[in-house]
Formats: C-alpha cells, structure tokens, sequence
C-alpha cells in the first residue's frame, strides 16, 4: 500500500493540470447552489436548513461523478500509459485504490465547496448542525459509490466517452430504482415486495434519512458495499 | 540473468508468441529482430510482467514473473513501443513521479537520482516542459530516462529508436552502449543494421518463433557477402 500516496498525488494534481478541474467545480458550485436558490428556495423557504441543498445530489451525482470518473481508466489504456503504470513496481489493487481516493477527494472539495452556504444560513437563523453535518457526509460518501460504479465503467472502456455515458447509465438506474414516481410504476408491474427489494439496491432510498440528520449504518453499509464491490470488479477488469 | 522458457501467448484464437525460449548474460546487448506482427513487443510485455503468459515463464535476475511480477519489475526498465508518458505533465514532474514510484522518497534521494538520468538523456533543456509538446526525440529520450532511473540490471527496450533521425538515433545507441557493461539489455529493432551498430547477439523471431539465435557474426557467415536484409528475408519468409 505504499505505492498508494504517489499515486493518489499524481491523479489529484493531475485535475488541475488541465482546465478541467476549474470547469467542474464551477459548474457544479453553479448547478448544486443555483439548484438550491432558484428552485428549492433558499432564501424564501423560511427555514434555516441546508435541505434544500442536498435534497439534489442524488440527481447531480448522476452527471457529475461519471465526469470526475470518465478518465480515470480509459484514458490510461488510449494513451498506453496503463502500460508504462503496470510496469512499475505497483498492483492492480494499489492503482484502484489511489485513483478511486483522489477523484473521490476532488468530488468531495466540489462538495465542500458549498460551505459558504451553511454559513449564509447560521448568519440567517439557527441551523441544525447536526443535521448539517451528516448530510455533508452522506453525501460524500454517497459521491464515493457513484464513483466507485464510474471507475469500474471506465476501466472497461478506452473510450472516455463510453466511460461517462456507461456511468451516467447505471447510476441513473440506481436513482431511479427508489425514486418515488419509477416506484409507483415498479409497484403496478410487480408485487409491492419485489418493488420494495428493488428499491433498496437505491442511492435516493439510502441518502434521504442522511439529510434528515439519521446516520443509520444500514445506509453506509449500503454505500461501502457498493464502492467496496464496484472497486473489486475494477481489479478484476485490469487482469491482462 | 534474463532466462526466458516456452513463452506462449495467446490473443483470442491467434498465437502471438509460439514457445520463445532464450538467455540474456550481463554484458550483452540482444538485438530483438522480426518482422511487423512476429511477436516482439508481446514476448517483451511477457517479461515485463505486463501481460501474463498462457505457457511459461521469464526468469529475470532470479525472479520468477509468474510468482514474483512486482520483483521482476523492480529489477526491470521498460520502455515500452512510442514511449507512452503522461502528456499533460511536465518532464519534471514525470521524472519526480516515476521516482516516487520507485521507491525514491525523499527529496534528496530523488533530486539525486533525476539529476543523474537528466544528465545521461539530455533533458535540462525541457524540465518545465509539458510531454505533449516534446518533439518525437525528447519524448523518447523521456521514456529512456524513466527506464533508466531506478538504474536497474535489466533494460527492455521496444524499438528504442523507432521514428527518430539519424543523429537522434546515434545518440541514443550511444546511451545504451555507455550502460550495458553493467546490464542485460533486450532491444527489439526492424531495422537491421542497428543489430551492427550495437548489438552483440541477435535473436530473429518469426510468427512467434524463434529462428536464429547467434552473434551478429554468425549471421553474416551464413550468406557471406550478402547484405543483412537479403538474409532476414531468407529466414522470415514464412511470414510474408
Ligand atoms: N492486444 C492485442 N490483441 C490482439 N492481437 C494482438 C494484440 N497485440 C498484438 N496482437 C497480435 O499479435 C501478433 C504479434 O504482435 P506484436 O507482439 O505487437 O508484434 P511485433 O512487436 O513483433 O510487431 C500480431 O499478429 C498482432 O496483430
Ligand atoms: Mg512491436
């Protein structure tokens, strides 16, 4: 594991060695905290709470992520440099980690980003810092399962392109699974039990209760077993 | 000290390497010798623990690759074919990088070793310069110092000097025979009369199988007065 800080080093940095680091973090500061102002109502909503924030990353998550992913893998096998990578002394296990790490702390800096707008509304009234809190960390570690199905699209790829649109799908799916309209619609095609099971293979079903300040170890369980699977199946997808 | 027995290799239904069998001494300079498609950069890939083999096995300075890949590359340079590097950084953050990956941690440890393959490449010129706007010969001179930095007893080399003009490609010679006293060097090459100007063994494969395995001298003896391609060209035929 000591190859993993090198790494990690080298893909972090590598973000803002183009301008695409900027270019994601203002989108995505202008996305989440547009969405949260024009939409949800920040100011007008009359409550000091971050929901109105949150309540849009499992549908962010869903563009966002598989762009901070796309390259991880894809772009290491155009370029050939997957092999100059595989011919140092590092494992496959080593390499996933630390790409995974690095693009999952850029997602989380786009996240905490925001930080300013708790602040706005501790200026404006007496938020729940509790409930702040664990809503910044379910959502990062929800940031970190939708990162972990990109990684896992883009190392079967060496077409960025695929990799985003591969991650954007099956995340996709995962949101839709326990959004309540696609639920409805489970519901009238299956019995209510097998809708029900569907729904819990779902990052909205997980990440509600988090913005509601419970942190219920069903729901990280959930989110580490999704990462934790995506990234093994990533090891398995580098076997040359 | 490098010791390679019955590599097969197979791409789907295709044989890319057929039983390759041969032994490379400290001192010796083997020149990798095929036609287009005959298996050379795969038989080097399967010695450098990249690719796995489908049969046998490369033994390098007494490590096994099918049991120990990360010591094989540990004691291993590998430059692969078109030198892949990553384009966006610069040549110094490249070297610093690779360093870092080779075990080389602290700043002193590493500025020491950089310093010595900038000086034995001839890279002061483009340290602050990014990859992607090296001309063909830097970048390939690139690609030589990130072989060379751990300064290992085993040097692969895919093509060292593919695409470069006539001086470049004395240069270069000139490096790999300023180091290989010390060394087992494996360079792969169609262009025969590099096997001339450095090589001192030459190994000719064809389809996957070895088919010469002699001295430089060895092989003009065979057709004396004929020129080196007129005698390439007798021993490959099988592959036209
Ligand atoms: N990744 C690959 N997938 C399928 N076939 C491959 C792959 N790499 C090489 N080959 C095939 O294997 C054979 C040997 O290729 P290679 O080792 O690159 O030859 P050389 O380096 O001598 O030109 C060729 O027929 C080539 O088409
Ligand atoms: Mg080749």
């Amino acid at each position: 594991m000591s190859q993993i800080p090198p790494l990690f080093q080298r893909e972090f940095l590598g973000y803002f060695r183009t301008p695409v680091a900027y270019v994601f973090l203002a989108v995505f500061l202008l996305a989440s905290v547009g969405l949260a102002f024009f939409v949800s109502q920040f100011f007008k909503a009359g409550n000091a709470s971050l929901e109105g924030y949150f309540v849009w990353h499992t549908w962010l998550f869903v563009f966002f992520a598989p762009a901070a992913g796309m390259r991880l893998w894809a772009e290491e096998r155009r370029s050939g440099t997957l092999e100059l990578l595989f011919t140092l002394p590092v494992t496959p296990l080593e390499a996933v980690l630390a790409k995974f790490l690095a693009a999952w702390a850029f997602l989380a800096a786009g996240i905490l980003l925001s930080f300013p707008l708790a602040l706005t509304a501790a200026w404006l009234g007496d938020p729940d810092w509790g409930i702040i809190a664990a809503s910044y960390c379910g959502s990062i570690l929800m940031a970190g399962a939708y990162l972990a199905v990109c990684s896992l699209m883009s190392a079967l790829t060496r077409n960025q392109v695929v990799g985003f649109v591969l991650g954007l799908f099956v995340n996709l799916v995962l949101v839709f699974l326990g959004w309540s309209v696609f639920n409805g619609v489970l519901a009238a095609v299956f019995p209510q039990a097998v809708a029900d099971l569907l729904a819990n293979f779902s990052h909205t079903s997980h990440f509600d209760a988090f913005t509601k300040g419970i942190v219920d170890p069903k729901d990280v369980m959930f989110f580490v077993s999704l990462g934790g699977l995506c990234l093994f199946l990533n090891v398995l997808a580098l076997e040359r | 000290m490098i010791e390679v027995k019955g590599l097969v290799k197979n791409y789907g239904s295709t044989r890319a390497v057929d039983g390759v069998s041969f032994t490379v001494r400290r001192g010796e300079i083997l020149g990798f010798l095929g036609p287009n498609g005959a298996g050379k950069s795969t038989t080097m890939k399967l010695i450098t623990g990249y690719l796995r083999p489908d049969a046998g096995t490369a033994v390098v300075n007494g490590h096994d690759v099918t049991r120990d890949s990360l010591a094989v590359r540990r004691n291993l340079g590998y430059l692969a074919e078109s030198a892949p590097a990553y384009p966006e950084m610069t040549v110094g953050e490249f070297l610093d990088f690779i360093a870092a990956m080779r075990g080389y941690r602290t700043p002193a440890a590493k500025a020491e070793r950089i310093g010595h393959v900038v000086g034995l490449c001839h890279l002061q010129a483009v340290l602050g310069q990014t990859i992607e706007t090296l001309s063909k010969g830097y970048k390939q001179r690139v690609g030589f110092a990130q072989a060379l930095l751990h300064d290992p007893p085993v040097l692969v080399l895919d093509e060292p000097t593919d695409g470069l003009d006539p001086n470049q490609k004395n240069e270069v010679r000139a490096i790999i025979r300023q180091l290989a006293a010390a060394k087992a060097v494996i360079l792969s090459t169609h262009i025969l009369e590099e096997v001339d100007a450095i090589c001192n063994r030459v190994i000719i494969i064809s389809r996957g199988r070895v088919v010469v395995d002699e001295t430089p001298e060895a092989l003009h003896a065979r057709q004396p007065g004929a020129r080196l391609d007129e005698i390439f060209r007798t021993l490959t035929r099988g592959d036209l």
